[in-house]
């Protein structure tokens, strides 16, 4: 037996039992092709027509899309404009939001392409129209930790993903950046991608920076990617700043931004070591710049930032002041970049980033959350989805998670946009309910929910001007007078999903 | 504060901002065009705008034009606090304005509600200050206009200030005579904090009330500049406790840690108390 | 009453802009075009309506662009056009 020819009974033998057959040398045959010419005859490299036929894409099926570089995305538009090119009909779109930027989505809906959407948020004309009645089944809104945990757990099955990336290699190792020198964009974190990528049941990329193997700091791995698809350009790097992130000069905001900085400094959570989350909005964006004085002055330093990380927060974390950076969405282009360079700064899918059911998730390791609100009611609730006109013109992103999660949220919202009361008796549509929801800052007082008294016992002996929730909703109704009942239908438009999965609310059609 | 008088919005915001008075403005910022407009917006803003303990100021046109007397009418109809004389010269001036108001108020029932303020832009006002801060007893206060000044002076605002340095202290020491507020200038680059916190701390230590402002960027650096540092307001608490002793044992002879208290001691005390109070440091009971 | 084109406001956030013409036909008509219009829109006609029969006009075509004003300055807007329209001052009351 001290040869392979000696053996080769046993081989069979071995190979029968295990239902296996026996290796045959014959069938090899090695590439002698140098490497990087063969990259590039990659299979996986395909046009958009291609890998969609290539999917096995059915009328009926789930696509899915992420929104990394927000009003400058131009994934979506290009492959839904081929899908319908191509004849497809009755397509459940899930992204992970749409934006002002995915108007002529309207049309692919009036033509039966689109028939049922799954998002974390809507904008622009096409909220506008499908508050109006555009769709025959409703919207469904979920949180972005909610959807990647709905992903994950197939509730939300995806059939093909259409994820752009800024630099893949032809194998599909993908990044919201690209460290060659023909990069054409930048998004930062593909945090809200990664659940897609990993769980649909096939994943495209596509890209405008295909780069030599291997592509490192890779967010997407090779291993969830079927087919990388070259386009001319994945989305405008200038606008993913635009839409709802804005660095605000406006007096109110800044007055906002810095009572909501001592609200936090007086909390009894700013200490050395706390965890922080700012969430979109004018000021709730511009707190860290006046926590930052604070936290230099009583030197206090940070473990960690999370969310969408800001080029304010990159700045702390440079100084010092942040040790970490968790960043499942780049705010703007410092963010981005940042995230690319340096080590300390780092992505996460949007699962590990808010997933109430999973139990690492980082929200559970939150401090501090200050979000913005498009309007609080007497009972702490928030509503961040829908006007006070009744047409849905926002996101829930984070908000609930980030806002159930931390071990304090402060929502700074003013009390008055022109006429438009934000304290009210009852929020349009329940997002974060109030029992999540701590302390809500406006230009004319700070509100602290009863279930918090040690908060407010702290903010009071801070010399804050502290006020009933209830009195803020009286002063409003006493300068702007009463505002008529909206004209709602009676369509359901809108369904919004709490964080563990069950129905929370119902969005009904407008009608004028 | 300085908020234009044609600008609704502005008007309705202004209170948020916690200034101690606001100035709603119908003479410099508003176009001829817009008189009327921008006099009825200010008249139904003071009378339905909830601006709380706010001081409320009108910077009317001066009477030798169309608008002055309509805009006098107006505001004192609304019941507006203070009325800001622009570009005062003479406390005939001073008196004309009085006439004016008490006619008014006559009319509505309400005579002496009205005080005023007088803004001084020139060189003539420089020298005639004290005459005007005594011109009326309605006259809580006088206040430097330095952009006309400085080109009646045939020169300009500089960082420093320094060309400014005789109308402050004149209007200082006129408004300490006649026992009322000295305000000054604005400041109009918002981007230059530095320049307007070294301004700040210039006119405090010259002696004046406060410093009129045009944004509400510019609130926290005056509420800074002014606002009483933690040792002078333990030492003035003890000083007012020590009175406060002194009158309940019925003795005129005041002392602190051994130390004989004068009459000048006790008042700043009380202004360091007062201002304390205004800059939100201490509370009323806290006293 | 002796009405001619006349116009008061801006269109600025927490403004009105206020139209006024000579009636086309009888009453007053109000044309609201209001980013608050379903809240707010029927208010906003009652106070143009309520200045404008209290200064003594009954007739008049006007077209009301809002951003957001309150009722305060509706009024105040309303009065100065009334007042540009007709010459009237309403001071002198």
């Amino acid at each position: 037996m001290n040869n392979i020819k000696d053996r080769a009974d046993l081989i069979a033998q071995a190979a029968q039992k295990m239902n296996k057959e026996v290796y045959n040398d014959s069938h090899v045959k090695k590439i002698i092709t140098p490497r990087h010419e063969l990259q590039r005859q990659s299979s996986k490299v395909v046009t958009l027509e291609d890998a969609i036929r290539k999917t096995g894409l059915k009328d009926g099926m789930t696509i899915s899309f992420h929104h990394h570089f927000r009003g400058g995305d131009k994934v979506i538009n290009l492959v839904v404009d081929k899908l319908a090119e191509m004849g497809y009909k009755d397509l459940h779109l899930a992204s992970s939001s749409l934006i002002d930027v995915h108007e002529p989505l309207i049309e692919h809906i009036r033509n039966g392409v689109i028939t049922k959407i799954s998002t974390s948020g809507l904008r622009g004309k096409l909220a506008n129209e499908i508050s109006h009645g555009l769709m025959k089944e409703p919207v469904v809104f979920r949180s972005h930790g909610s959807r990647g945990y709905a992903i994950k757990s197939n509730e939300l099955h995806i059939d093909v993903a259409f994820l752009g990336a800024s630099s893949s290699d032809p194998l599909g190792n993908a990044a919201g950046f690209s460290t060659s020198e023909n990069a054409k964009s930048i998004c930062g974190s593909l945090g809200y991608a990664l659940p897609d990528a990993k769980y649909a049941d096939h994943t495209v990329i596509l890209t405008d920076d295909l780069v030599d193997y291997p592509n490192q700091h890779n967010a997407i791995s090779e291993a969830d990617v079927d087919y990388v698809v070259v386009v001319d350009s994945v989305g405008d790097s200038s606008k993913i700043s635009s839409g709802a992130i804005r660095d605000t000069k406006n007096p109110r905001d800044i007055l906002l931004a810095k009572q909501a900085a001592k609200v936090v400094m007086n909390s009894g959570y700013f200490e050395n070591g706390f965890s922080l989350q700012t969430g979109s909005g004018g000021a709730s964006l511009a707190v860290t710049k006046y926590l930052r004085q604070g936290m230099i002055d009583k030197g206090i330093k940070a473990r960690f930032a999370l969310g969408g990380i800001t080029s304010h927060m990159v700045k702390l974390h440079q100084e010092g002041l942040i040790d970490r950076l968790i960043d499942v969405q780049s705010f703007d282009k410092v963010a981005a970049e940042s995230l690319m360079n340096d080590p300390k700064h780092k992505s996460v899918s949007a699962n590990e980033y808010a997933a109430m059911l999973e139990p690492g998730s980082a929200t559970h390791f939150l401090d501090v959350v200050i979000l913005s609100a498009l309007e609080v009611d007497v009972n702490f609730n928030v509503n961040v989805l829908v006007g006070s006109d009744g047409i849905i013109r926002g996101a829930i992103g984070g908000h609930p998670d980030t806002a159930a999660d931390s071990a304090l949220s402060v929502i700074v919202c003013p009390l008055l946009r022109g006429r438009i009361p934000c304290v009210v008796d009852e929020v349009t549509t329940l997002i974060t309910p109030g029992s999540n929801v701590d302390v809500v800052v406006t230009e004319y007082g700070i509100a602290v929910n009863p279930n918090r008294p040690e908060i407010k016992e702290r903010l009071v002996a801070a010399g804050l001007n502290i006020v009933d929730i209830r009195d803020l909703a009286e002063k409003a109704r006493k300068i702007i007078g009463n505002p008529a009942p909206l004209p709602f239908g009676d369509k359901v438009v809108g369904v919004v999903l709490n964080r563990d999965g069950s129905v929370q609310d119902v969005i009904m059609n407008i009608t004028d | 504060m300085f908020v234009p008088g044609n600008n609704p919005g502005m008007m309705q915001d202004a209170f948020i901002y916690g200034p101690d008075s606001i100035m709603l403005d119908l003479e410099d910022s508003v176009t001829m065009a817009e008189k009327d407009t921008a006099r009825l917006l200010v008249h139904n803003a003071l009378k339905t705008i909830d601006y709380g303990n706010t001081e409320m100021v009108v910077r009317i046109n001066p009477l030798n034009t169309p608008y002055g007397k309509k805009d006098i009418e107006a505001v004192v109809k609304a019941g507006v606090h203070v009325i800001r004389m622009p570009k005062t010269e003479t406390a005939d001036e001073v008196r004309e304005v009085e006439a004016e108001i008490e006619r008014v108020e006559k009319e509505i029932g309400c005579l002496g509600r009205t005080q005023i303020m007088a803004a001084i832009e020139s060189t003539l006002g420089v020298i005639n200050a004290y005459d005007i801060a005594v011109a009326s007893k309605r006259m809580m206060g006088i206040a430097l206009g330095a952009e006309d000044y400085s080109a009646n002076l045939k020169t300009q605002r500089s960082p420093e200030g320094i060309e400014l340095l005789l109308a402050r202290q004149t209007i200082v020491v006129a408004a300490r005579a006649a026992g009322i507020d000295a305000l000054d200038t604005v400041y109009s680059n918002l981007n230059d904090m530095e320049t307007f916190r070294k301004e700040v701390e210039l006119i405090k230590q010259l002696g004046f009330d406060g410093k009129s402002i045009i944004n509400p960027r510019q609130i926290e650096v005056v509420n800074e500049v002014f606002a009483p540092k933690e040792k002078d307001i333990q030492k003035a608490l003890t000083i007012l406790a020590a009175i406060k002793e002194a009158e309940e044992r019925g003795s005129g002879v005041i002392a602190v840690n051994g130390k004989m208290v004068d009459r000048p001691v006790v008042i700043r005390a009380q202004r360091t108390i007062d201002l304390a109070i205004a800059s939100g440091i201490i509370n009323k009971e806290d006293i | 009453m002796e009405i001619k084109n006349a116009a008061a406001g801006t269109l600025e956030s927490g403004d009105i802009l206020i139209q006024i013409a000579p009636a086309t036909q009888a009453g007053l008509h109000i044309d609201l075009d209001s980013t608050v219009a379903y809240q707010f829109g029927a208010q906003i006609k009652k106070v143009i309506t309520e200045t404008l029969t209290g200064l003594g006009m009954d007739n008049a075509d006007v077209k009301a662009t809002d951003k957001g004003a309150l009722d305060c300055t509706i009024r105040a807007r309303v009065t100065a056009a009334f007042v540009r329209a007709t010459g009237k001052d309403v001071w002198a009351d």
